[in-house]
């Protein structure tokens, strides 16, 4: 039916929201083995969302390292445990800085763009076009998207990684004068591959399934004004912002 | 005997009992419409009247509350996507604002179905594509952005994308709008040229009736969610009825109100009762 429906009150319109990008999920799913036909178009997107986001999270690596370096430093040196800040920065990268900083500013770089131009793609009946070229937007638009969410979030999480123990390494090691082989034989003697590093890398696979599922949810069906792409744009950061924490502390509660 | 209806039936399209409601207003109400196959066949109405709403059932893009939409012996609502999607391939459609994709060129824009859809050898579909650009005037303009083209140009080269599979129905929603008078004439040479060479059958959406009438073998007026009137252009200039004669003279009172309902202009005003 097409006729008006009676408002819902905000929690229920929150619970058909989330049901409506459940079911979004599925038909992505569904299309996933068509967009497999445009393979260069999901290449194209790791490039935009992985590569062109190399900057904020290489930057944001670096300083979150410095800072991490810096504070732990000063508390390590009260206990005299200093040796132990390669382990210590390492450790709290790996596990949880690392996936959920990449993945919140994630959402603010690659998820509002990814909302933004589905949007305007909704908006400039684009969508509709290619639906009456018999193209599914669902298997040319919003798959790749999807999954270049899902290869480019570790490769982003792993540089934040690398760039804030270099930025821990900077602090500790050059500046305030930490022995250089205790701060990584430290390190490697305690950071577990697969129970810290490996647990990392599905964590930030799971963020950039849900901030992509958001972004693209949100552009797909944004009302097709400039306010309404502007309201889902922030949808999208304020909706995986609280969704990566949430399934942070879930996945960690599992994982650990 | 041939089995298929699709083959042996004249009419392309046939809609019976179309009703459709969009946020509480009834747009169609027991609509019958036939449209047959190779002939122009013009949709007109005053604006909001549900002529590309009408459009959007045909091509499955939205579903009618109660009704059918039979197009080429199928019932639009009972495909499934891909059935869907294959009579879709056989419909060129021009959208009222272009939706031309903003990331491709003219060239690639005008190439997408052919590329999407058949495996066809890089020069072929060069020769295809610029071959509709020069159709619509725009084979220099082959390079160029979306962002780069006035109004009337998105709307040649979408419908350059439109007829570049040779589809069996294009759909032309208000073709001639932002066009100058030269590319206007050249358009509707294409439509009839589209029409008597390949026997394609066209809708056309629109308003201007001097353009229309130019090309159109028979048009249904629409008002109020009932087809008001059908017939030839030369019919309907006549203005046998209420619905036609106001449409075709273009004066604010009749049947079609010029007005959106409203309160009393007076007492909006705050004049009502004033005694002035």
């Amino acid at each position: 039916m097409n006729s008006v429906r009676a408002p819902l009150s905000p929690f229920t319109a929150g619970l058909a929201q989330v049901g409506a990008c459940g079911i979004f999920l599925l038909q992505i799913l569904r299309a996933l083995p068509r967009s497999l036909r445009y393979l260069r178009e999901t290449v194209r997107q790791v490039f935009f969302v992985g590569a062109m986001s190399l900057v904020i999270i290489m930057t944001c690596g670096l300083f979150v390292g410095m800072v991490l370096g810096l504070q732990l430093y000063h508390t390590l040196s009260i206990f005299g445990g200093t040796a132990a800040l390669g382990t210590v920065v390492a450790l709290s990268l790996y596990r949880e800085l690392g996936p959920v900083v990449t993945a919140l500013l994630f959402a603010g770089r690659a998820g509002t763009s990814i909302t933004a131009e589905i949007g305007l793609m909704r908006a400039t009946d684009q969508l509709d076009a290619m639906e009456m070229m018999a193209v599914d937007p669902l298997a040319y638009v919003v798959a790749p998207r999807f999954l270049a969410g899902i290869i480019a979030m570790p490769l982003l999480a792993c540089t934040f990684n690398a760039l804030g123990i270099l930025g821990a390494h900077l602090v500790g090691v050059s500046w305030l004068g930490l022995d250089n082989g205790t701060f990584w034989s430290n390190m490697t003697a305690n950071v577990d591959v697969w129970e810290d590093v490996i647990n990392g890398v599905w964590k930030s696979a799971a963020f950039g399934a849900v901030c992509t599922l958001i972004a693209t949810f949100q552009g797909y069906t944004t009302p097709p004004t400039s306010e309404g792409v502007a309201y889902a744009t922030t949808r999208t950061v304020v909706f995986s912002s609280i969704a990566t924490l949430a399934i942070d502390f879930v996945m960690t509660a599992f994982l650990m | 005997m041939n089995a298929n209806p699709a083959q042996t039936d004249d009419t392309l399209i046939r809609i019976r009992g179309l009703r459709t409601v969009l946020n509480g207003k009834t747009i169609f109400d027991g609509v019958d419409l036939d449209i047959p196959r190779g002939r122009i066949t013009a949709v007109m109405g005053p604006s909001g009247t549900g002529k590309t709403t009408l459009m959007r059932h045909i091509t499955g893009q939205l579903a009618p509350d109660a009704g059918e939409v039979i197009v080429d012996g199928q019932n639009v609502w009972r495909l499934g996507r891909d059935a869907l999607f294959d009579l879709r391939e056989k419909i060129g459609y021009l959208f009222q604002n272009s939706a031309l994709l903003t990331d491709f060129s003219v060239f690639e824009n005008v190439a997408f179905p052919l590329r999407q859809h058949l495996k066809l050898p890089e020069v072929l579909v060069r020769n295809i594509v610029l071959t509709k650009l020069q159709a619509v005037g725009l084979r220099g303009a082959a390079e160029l952005m979306p962002s780069e083209l006035s109004g009337g140009m998105m709307r040649r080269v979408a419908l350059a994308r439109a007829i570049v599979r040779d589809p069996m129905l294009i759909i032309y929603d208000e073709p001639f709008v932002g066009l100058d008078p030269i590319a206007l004439n050249q358009i509707l040479k294409l439509i009839r040229t589209l029409n008597e060479t390949l026997g394609v059958t066209s809708i056309l959406v629109g308003h201007e009736l001097a353009a229309v009438r130019q090309v159109a073998d028979s048009i249904y007026l629409i008002a109020a969610g009932k087809i008001a009137a059908y017939g030839t252009p030369e019919d309907l200039a006549r203005g046998a009825t209420p619905w036609t004669r106001q449409f075709f003279s273009g004066e604010a009172d009749g049947p079609v109100p010029f007005h959106y309902p409203a309160p009393d202009y007076a007492k909006q005003l705050g004049l009502a009762g004033s005694g002035r």
